[in-house]
């Protein structure tokens, strides 16, 4: 239950922060878009054994939050707290492959524990970008990108729907379980019989929730056809943005920066 | 068992975005031919619903753990296959987006292997055949039960596929689908036992809802159609990525694969056409796409992996072998980390100050 109000707050929170006016949250959605779409095809793109080469794309999520104002602490919280498949998947790496890849000195570092260090990078790398993105667009903005780009509109309608009535059938959905669980006492867990009759139950409502939408939806008009509001245009600050990322991309895919600088550390050390 | 960026190779990645994106267009297009203007609401209040469903949980008995649903085929039933693969398909970007389920390059996979296998596979050839139009509440219960572990099985083998043909992870084939697929079963006949209760809840309260839903369905699910095209693009795609990678001088992931990239590709790429024509080739799986699959890490695992790292080192000369450049890129990443750490602080500061 409680854990229901946490998730709608959550959702409604990214909204909140979408809400902003920063310089970023202005941009063009297409251009946050496909600048984060690219940013992750490129950071998948690596070797599996690649750490150091990966480091250089922080950089994007960094200055993401840093420059759009986003709150670092939350956002970190959500990406530690998301399903951690990713990572239980590649535990097994370390066990798997143990020939030694890496040596600093004596001490030896298997491969397997290289291409783990790496899986997380990428995760957290990826998994910070999506939601950054969502943070810093809303997701109207990224509907109306969407269909700019030449998604069906049936999809993008469907996404903006869904956007719209989450809240609603989550938040029904929370006063039904706390309807529950105030009339069963001391009886914290909901039981299978229970459960199919609140999500029957709540099946029904929203049934007829669209029913009431759609005869919502006639009388002011609706003639199956959705519009969606355009709001902006690319323009300099969206070329701007979408070249220098492709640019930085491009060379921290091609030269490994932190090799290079760490070779010139040592190399004047010496 | 949302499939996840960390594991995932450009080349997959972006060959289940085309596929699940081909299948997107075409169902929007299905769905837009029905002309069914009622159908607008009701599929976006339905995919809200199966939003907030998922975040019920109940008690398994006798577990002490605790399910929820998924919800796919309780779409299919109501909606008609294409309609539900559109919403499961929103339901699954809010996800990626929301709560970053998975991720963004793998929304394709999670778009294939938790609605296409439901929609396409499970809700046509195991439901419909055993529940068919008949209101009858024990061929409902079976057939929906049976089709939830169907649809679950196969999600959880897509998840296995796509993670060995990316090649990030070193669970060998056996392993993964030994750990994968007996959780999945459990999962799919919790899944199967929801969907089967929750229908024959709306069997018996309103009736004539799910008499509406059969009616209104579309009759003939031909997706032969469809998944000919869908396979055909998806080996274009995957020969066109593996050109691409196996061209680049850099040796993406695939030079440090114990096979080539290519053969990898090829067979994930068979496996798409594979299981586009299940129906009738089911037998044809053990043999055709999965022995080299299979027969390549298991030498590799045997020999201790130890393999791996010299195979490598004569494949692909890798920045991180030689001990020099292990502490250059040591130093140098921690000086990145800093630097990183540094520019993302001052431009907070700027941005208090203004």
């Amino acid at each position: 239950m409680g854990q229901l109000a946490q998730n709608l707050t959550d959702i409604g929170y990214m909204d909140t922060l979408a809400a902003d006016s920063t310089p970023l949250h202005r941009l063009d959605p297409r251009a946050k878009l496909l600048t984060t779409a690219l940013f992750i095809v490129a950071v998948v793109s690596f070797g599996k054994y690649e750490v150091s080469a990966l480091l250089p794309f922080l950089l994007y999520p960094v200055y993401l939050a840093a420059q759009g104002r986003l709150p670092v602490g939350y956002l970190l919280k959500k990406v530690l707290l998301v399903s951690p498949f990713a990572v239980v998947v590649g535990i097994f790496n370390p066990f798997l492959d143990s020939g030694v890849l890496l040596r600093v000195g004596d001490f030896g570092v298997s491969g397997g524990w290289v291409s783990f260090a790496s899986i997380l990078l990428r995760f957290f790398l990826t998994v910070s970008a999506a939601l950054l993105l969502l943070a810093l667009t809303g997701m109207n903005s990224i509907c109306e990108a969407l269909l700019r780009l030449g998604v069906p509109r049936t999809f993008v309608v469907q996404l903006l729907f869904l956007n719209r009535y989450l809240f609603s059938l989550t938040a029904e959905a929370e006063s039904m379980s706390r309807a529950r669980a105030l009339r069963s006492a001391g009886r914290g867990c909901m039981g299978f019989g229970v459960f199919i009759q609140i999500l029957g139950h709540l099946l029904l409502k929203t049934l007829d929730r669209a029913e009431r939408v759609y005869r919502a939806m006639l009388c002011r008009g609706f003639d199956g056809h959705i519009r969606v509001a355009r709001f902006s245009n690319i323009g300099r600050p969206e070329l701007l943005f979408c070249g220098a990322w492709t640019a930085l991309f491009l060379v921290f895919r091609f030269v490994n920066l932190p090799v290079a600088l760490g070779q010139a550390v040592t190399g004047l050390l010496k | 068992m949302h499939m996840a960026d960390a594991l995932l190779s450009p080349a997959v990645g972006g060959t289940m975005w085309t596929v699940s994106g081909g299948l997107l267009a075409y169902s929007a297009e299905k769905v837009r031919e029905e002309a069914d203007d009622r159908k607008v609401p009701l599929m976006g209040v339905l995919g809200a619903f199966i939003f907030a469903a998922q975040m019920i949980n109940f008690t398994i008995p006798a577990t002490g753990s605790s399910g929820h649903m998924g919800g796919g085929m309780i779409l299919a039933i109501l909606l008609g296959p294409w309609s539900a693969f559109l919403v499961m398909a929103s339901v699954l970007t809010v996800q990626a987006l929301f709560f970053a389920d998975g991720g963004l390059l793998a929304l394709g996979c999670n778009i294939f292997n938790l609605g296409f296998f439901t929609c396409f596979v499970a809700y046509p050839l195991i439901y419909k055949k055993i529940a068919g139009d008949s209101l009858n509440g024990r061929r409902i219960m079976l057939g929906a039960t049976l089709a939830g572990i169907v649809g679950l099985q196969l999600g959880a083998f897509g998840v296995v596929v796509q993670t060995l043909a990316s090649g990030i992870s070193e669970l060998p084939f056996k392993t993964f689908v030994m750990l994968m697929q007996p959780i999945h079963l459990a999962i799919g006949l919790v899944e199967g036992l929801v969907t089967a209760g929750v229908v024959s809840f709306i069997l018996k309260a309103r009736p004539e809802i799910l008499a509406a839903a059969t009616e209104r369905k579309p009759i003939g699910v031909s997706v032969k159609g469809a998944l000919a095209g869908l396979g055909a693009a998806a080996v274009l795609t995957g020969a066109a990525l593996s050109w691409f990678a196996s061209a680049n001088p850099d040796g993406l992931e695939w030079a440090m694969l114990r096979t080539s990239g290519k053969e990898e590709l090829e067979s994930g790429a068979k496996v798409h056409g594979l299981l586009a024509s299940l129906q009738e080739k089911t037998s044809f799986l053990p043999d055709y796409g999965f022995k080299k699959a299979e027969a390549a890490p298991e030498p590799a695992a045997e020999e201790g992996g130890t393999q791996a790292a010299p195979e490598a080192e004569e494949q692909a000369p890798w920045p991180a072998v030689d001990a020099g450049t292990s502490v250059a890129g040591l130093v140098g990443g921690l000086l990145t980390l800093a630097l990183a750490g540094l520019i993302g602080f001052a431009l907070r500061r700027r941005n208090a100050a203004a």
